[in-house]
C-alpha cells in the first residue's frame, strides 16, 4: 500500500472517531456514533497491517496479542457490574498509559521500524514528542492506578497528605524537563528509563492527596492526559490517526474536568492541589441552629408519596454503593401506578465519575426523557410534594446557597428544601464527603428515614403494596 | 534562413542540455560530498513546509473539533463518553502494530507486544461496555 493511500485511510479513521463522539450528543444516535469508531480502529489496524507488511512470525504475533487482549478486554466488557464503571474507566486508562510508555521503549529501540532514524542517531524532534509522550503516559499510569484502588476501595478515599509535596513535585517536574534536553542530545536508554521512572513517581505525587469526593475530576483528568500521551506518540510515529484522536481525547478530558469543577464551584487548580474531602471535622454544635431532627418510617414514607401528586427522585454515589437503583425504578413504578408525576434529578458531580447516576438509572430501565440535569429541573423543587433523596449529601445542602461561612458556599446544589417534604435516607445523621453538617436535615419539611438506601426502599415499595 | 535559424537554436538546445548535465553531475557529486542535506532543505524550502508544522496544524485544528464535539455530548451520556474517548484513545495500537510486526530488535518486540495486548483489552473492553451502557438508555415506553 502506498504510503500516501494510508495515510488518506489514518484521516479516514480519524474522522470517524470525531464522529463517534458526534454521535453521543443523543442516545438515539449514540448507538450509531459507537460503531462508527470500531470501524475507525479497525481500519487504522488494516492500513497499519497492509502497510507494514509484517512477516509471517510477526503477523502470528500480532494475532496472538490482539487475541489475547481482545478476549480479556471482552470479557471484562461483558461481567463488570455498571457500579463499577468509575474504576474500569481508571484501570483503563492506565493501560492507555502504559502502552504509551512502552511504544515510545519500542521506538527508542527500534527506530528504523518507524521511520525515525537509526539508533543512535534518532532525528531530535522524534526524541523530543517520544519523551513528552513517555513522561505524560506514565503519569497517566500510575495516576490511574491510584484513582482505581481509590475508586474500588483498595486503598482509602482520604488524602494523603506528604510534607513539601508541592516542593517534591516541582522539582521532579524540573528534572523531567532537565533530563529530557539530556535525552535529546545524548539519546541515552539509561536516561530514557530515568524519566520512565521519576513520571510514574510524579502520577503517584499526583493522585494521593486528592480525596474520594475530587474523583470526577481526576478520572476526567487523567482521561485527558491518556489523549495526550497518545498523542505525543503519534507526533513520533508522524500517524494522522493517532494525532487527531490524541487531540479529541485530550480536550474531551479537560472539557468534563472543567464541567466538573464548576459543579462543585472549586477552581481546578485547587482540586489539583488536593487535600480536600475525606476529613470528617464534625461541625460544631452550638451555632444557633435547633438540632433535632424528624425521622420517619418506610410506611410514613410510602404514604406521603402516594398521596403526592408529584416526586422528584435525588439519587447520589449512596445509592450506587448500596445498588439501590432497581429498588428505585420499582417504587417509581408504584407511584406512576397510582398517577403520581416521577421525575429524577441529577447533580453534575452526583457519583464518582461524569454522568455515573444516569448509567445506573438507565441499567434499572429508567427512561432517559425522565431523568433531569440540575439546571433544567431546579425550578421545579418549589412545585414538587416530595424530593426523595437517596444517597445524596453535600449536593443538597442548603448552606451553600444561603451561607457565606460555609465551605462549600457557591456550589450549585438541588433545592430539595424547596419541595413539600423533603425525604433524605441516609445510613445515619454523619456528614457527607465534604465533612459539612447538612442544615437540610434540620428543617420542618425534611424527613429522615434512617437505614440503607436499598432496603429502605424496598420497605417503602412493599408498604405501598398494602 | 530559416535552416541557421534552426541550427542556432538546436546549439542553443544542446548548450542547454550540456549545462543541465553539468549541473546534474555536480548536483551527485555535491551529494556524494554530503551535501545532500542542504539540498533536501533547499527542495523543503521550495515546495512547501517541515511536515511537522502539518502535523501540529491537524492536531490543532483537531483540539477545536474536540472541543466543539464534546460540548454538544449530553450530560447524561458522560460515563460512555468516557469509555469511548479510552477506547479510541487506543489507536495506539498501530505503534504496536509496526514494533511487533517489522521491528528487528528482539527487546522492541518484547515492548510492543505489551503495548499490543493492553490496548487489545483497551479497545476491545472500551467499545463493547460502551454498546453495552449505550443499550440500555431507553425511551419512555408509550
Amino acid at each position: 500500500m502506498s504510503v500516501n493511500l494510508a495515510a488518506f485511510l489514518y484521516l479516514v479513521s480519524g474522522v470517524l472517531f470525531i464522529l463517534a463522539l458526534r454521535g453521543l450528543s443523543h442516545p438515539t444516535t449514540s448507538r450509531k456514533g459507537n460503531m462508527y469508531g470500531m470501524t475507525g480502529m479497525a481500519i487504522a489496524i488494516l492500513t497499519t497491517l497492509a502497510l507494514a507488511t509484517p512477516s509471517a512470525a510477526g503477523l502470528g504475533l500480532i494475532i496472538l496479542g490482539l487475541a489475547i487482549g481482545g478476549g480479556v478486554g471482552a470479557y471484562i466488557a461483558q461481567r463488570i457490574p455498571m457500579t463499577a464503571m468509575p474504576q474500569l474507566v481508571a484501570a483503563f486508562h492506565s493501560l492507555v498509559g502504559l502502552a504509551a510508555v512502552m511504544v515510545a521503549a519500542a521506538a527508542l529501540y527500534a527506530p528504523e521500524s518507524f521511520g525515525i532514524g537509526v539508533v543512535g542517531d534518532i532525528h531530535g524532534q522524534a526524541l523530543v514528542e517520544m519523551s513528552l509522550g513517555v513522561a505524560i503516559g506514565a503519569i497517566t499510569f500510575t495516576g490511574s492506578l491510584i484513582a482505581f484502588a481509590k475508586l474500588d476501595g483498595r486503598m482509602s478515599g482520604k488524602p494523603i497528605m506528604l510534607p513539601m509535596r508541592h516542593a517534591i513535585n516541582l522539582a521532579i517536574f524540573i528534572g523531567l524537563v532537565a533530563l529530557i534536553a539530556i535525552l535529546v542530545v545524548s539519546e541515552s536508554h539509561a536516561v530514557f528509563w530515568l524519566i520512565v521512572v521519576l513520571s510514574l513517581a510524579l502520577g503517584i505525587l499526583i493522585i494521593i492527596p486528592i480525596g474520594g469526593a475530587d474523583m470526577p475530576v481526576v478520572v476526567s483528568m487523567l482521561n485527558s492526559y491518556s489523549g495526550w500521551a497518545a498523542a505525543g506518540i503519534g507526533f513520533t510515529l508522524g500517524n494522522m490517526a493517532l494525532i487527531i484522536t490524541g487531540a479529541l481525547v485530550g480536550s474531551s478530558g479537560a472539557i468534563l474536568s472543567y464541567i466538573m469543577c464548576k459543579g462543585m464551584n472549586r477552581s481546578f487548580i485547587s482540586v489539583i492541589l488536593g487535600g480536600f474531602g475525606g476529613e470528617t471535622a464534625a461541625a460544631g454544635g452550638d451555632d444557633g441552629i435547633d438540632r433535632t431532627v424528624k425521622q420517619g418510617s418506610a410506611d410514613d414514607a410510602a404514604f406521603l408519596m402516594m398521596n403526592a401528586s408529584k416526586v422528584i427522585i435525588v439519587p447520589g454515589y449512596g445509592m450506587a454503593v448500596a445498588q439501590a437503583q432497581h429498588a428505585l425504578r420499582e417504587m417509581a413504578d408504584k407511584l406512576k401506578e397510582a398517577g403520581v408525576e416521577v421525575k429524577y434529578a441529577i447533580h453534575p458531580v452526583a457519583g464518582r465519575m461524569p454522568g455515573h447516576m444516569n448509567v445506573l438509572l438507565a441499567e434499572a430501565n429508567v427512561p432517559y426523557d425522565e431523568v433531569f440535569e440540575l439546571e433544567d429541573i431546579n425550578s421545579e423543587f418549589a412545585q414538587a410534594d416530595v424530593a426523595y433523596v437517596i444517597g445524596a449529601n453535600d449536593v443538597t445542602n442548603p448552606s451553600a446557597r444561603d451561607d457565606k461561612s460555609s465551605p462549600i458556599y457557591g456550589m450549585p446544589i438541588l433545592d430539595v428544601d424547596k419541595a413539600k417534604t423533603c425525604l433524605f435516607v441516609k445510613r445515619s445523621l454523619g456528614s457527607g464527603y465534604a465533612g459539612i453538617d447538612n442544615t437540610l436535615f434540620y428543617k420542618d419539611g425534611t424527613m429522615m428515614l434512617l437505614g440503607d438506601a436499598k432496603k429502605m426502599t424496598e420497605e417503602i415499595v412493599k408498604a405501598m403494596e398494602e | 534562413m530559416a535552416a541557421d535559424k534552426l541550427n542556432d537554436s538546436l546549439d542553443a538546445l544542446e548548450q542547454a542540455v550540456s549545462a543541465v548535465r553539468q549541473a546534474v553531475t555536480s548536483y551527485q557529486v555535491d551529494v556524494k560530498n554530503g551535501v545532500a542535506d542542504a539540498a533536501a532543505a533547499a527542495h523543503g524550502a521550495a515546495s512547501g513546509i517541515d511536515p511537522f508544522i502539518f502535523q501540529f496544524s491537524i492536531f490543532v485544528l483537531a483540539i477545536f473539533v474536540g472541543y466543539y464535539v464534546v460540548w454538544s455530548v449530553t450530560p447524561a451520556l458522560h460515563t460512555p463518553l468516557m469509555a469511548v474517548t479510552n477506547a479510541i484513545s487506543s489507536v495506539i495500537v498501530v505503534g504496536a502494530l509496526l514494533a511487533v510486526g517489522i521491528s528487528a530488535s528482539g527487546l522492541a518486540t518484547g515492548f510492543g507486544f505489551i503495548a499490543l495486548v493492553l490496548a487489545s483489552v483497551n479497545i476491545f473492553g472500551g467499545f463493547l461496555v460502551t454498546q453495552r451502557m449505550l443499550a440500555m438508555y431507553k425511551k419512555k415506553e408509550k
